[in-house]
């Protein structure tokens, strides 16, 4: 599969049909998270709950070391990486941090003052 | 014929409703943004629709990946507002109009919208966001009953601006052949710019912003004619929710009032704004 990017707008991806192919099961693993007795059930044993999933190795990879960057490459829509993210108490500005290179303060501060507006 | 009394475009951002159910609208973050609403919710509350077309966007609550469809329509009695991971936001589920959405579904597919039909749905921020933005108290009901509108913004291709526009008269036609009498609000949700992954994650842009809250009024051809990368490009990879805007602005006249915009920078990790426009003008 081309990983081109679809478009050239730098530092974007675009979660299109290659991308929620590639993510099919790891988002639908995402998705279960919206309720309780699941969220138990994966962090009693996240690597069980992954390949109950049946998610490829370097996605289960990805999810085990919370690695959000390789998620989103691994074809995670955005929405969907988000339920894991809340599981674990981070905020939509921890994310951003982490995409954009800096902590959460950071981004929240950039935020704040009007957002990235050199993009 | 039915009447578009008015229409809302406005930012669905989940943690706008969080900071209503929660009590911090005077909280300096949030304050600026809740001040900026304050006439347009006096206003809608002098102008209670019988029933409001909520055009909106899921977030992986109400349907995943399975199924994408383009555009959706909810044709149920009711909505239950959706769990998104943290609990039901605490306001009323949502009732249906399944006689409009019948009506709807029937006219705009022999106009050529072949619409998915939903007849369960939980709605989730993306919808109830609006709704609360309207009526930030609803006790027991919202003002209203509600015809839900999916369009999938989340997964590329997302249907083009221009059919967004369309689609949004054809609403408005349809509606020429419904009961009589009966005021319709219509909601555009969504925007504006804003970018929630990649190295140009929170990417804001207030001057693609402040053209596009000034066409929606004036131009919206010229909106309709931007690509899906132009809106990639100047709004933000999830910037492009605001083609929904089009829609509500398509079922409205062409000569419409504003009755009050607001502009701001940040709610979370995107620019939020709110357009309040009135459908009557005399022609």
């Amino acid at each position: 599969m081309s990983t081109e990017p679809r478009f050239d707008v730098p530092g974007t991806p675009v979660f299109d049909g290659r991308s929620s192919r590639r993510g099919f099961r790891m988002n639908k693993l995402f998705m279960s998270l919206r309720f309780a007795e699941n969220r138990e059930r994966f962090l009693a044993d996240e690597k069980a709950y992954c390949e109950e999933f049946g998610l490829a190795p370097e996605q289960q990879e990805a999810v085990l070391a919370r690695d959000w960057q390789a998620m989103i490459d691994l074809g995670g829509s955005i929405f969907y990486v988000y339920k894991l993210a809340m599981m674990d108490g981070r905020s939509m500005q921890y994310l951003g941090g982490v995409f954009a290179g800096m902590t959460e303060e950071e981004f929240v501060a950039v935020m704040r003052a009007g957002g990235r507006t050199d993009g | 014929m039915a009447e578009v009394i008015w229409g809302l475009a406005t930012s669905h951002v989940p943690s706008i409703g969080a900071a209503m159910d929660r009590g911090k609208t005077e909280d300096p973050y949030w304050k600026p943004l809740f001040d900026g609403y304050r006439p347009a919710r006096e206003w809608m509350a002098q102008h209670t629709p019988d029933v409001a077309i909520v055009v909106y966007n899921d977030h992986a609550n109400g349907v995943d990946l399975d199924i994408v469809p383009t555009f959706g329509i909810g044709t149920a009695d009711r909505y239950r507002v959706a769990d998104e991971g943290f609990g039901r936001r605490p306001v009323p589920d949502v009732v249906g109009h399944p006689e409009l959405s019948l009506h709807l579904l029937e006219s705009l597919m022999d106009d050529g919208f072949d619409l998915t039909v939903f007849q369960e749905l939980d709605v989730d921020h993306g919808l109830t966001v609006p709704l609360s933005i309207f009526c930030p108290d609803p006790g027991e009901a919202w003002p209203c009953p509600v015809v839900p509108l999916m369009v999938n913004v989340i997964q590329y291709p997302q249907p083009t601006a221009a059919r967004c526009l369309a689609l949004g008269r054809s609403i408005g036609r349809a509606l020429e052949t419904f009961h009589p009498d009966t005021k319709v609000a219509i909601f555009g949700t969504g925007g504006m710019s804003h970018q929630l992954a990649g190295a140009r994650a929170g990417f804001i842009n207030p001057d693609f912003d402040a053209m596009f809250l000034e066409a929606i009024e004036t131009d919206p051809e010229k909106l309709a004619a931007l690509s899906r990368e132009d809106y990639i490009r100047e709004a933000g990879s999830e910037g492009i929710e605001m083609i929904m805007w089009l829609i509500m602005r398509g079922a409205m006249n062409e000569q419409i009032r504003r009755v009050h915009s607001t502009y701001h920078v940040p709610a979370s990790n995107t620019a939020a704004a709110l357009a309040l426009f009135d459908n009557r003008v005399p022609r």
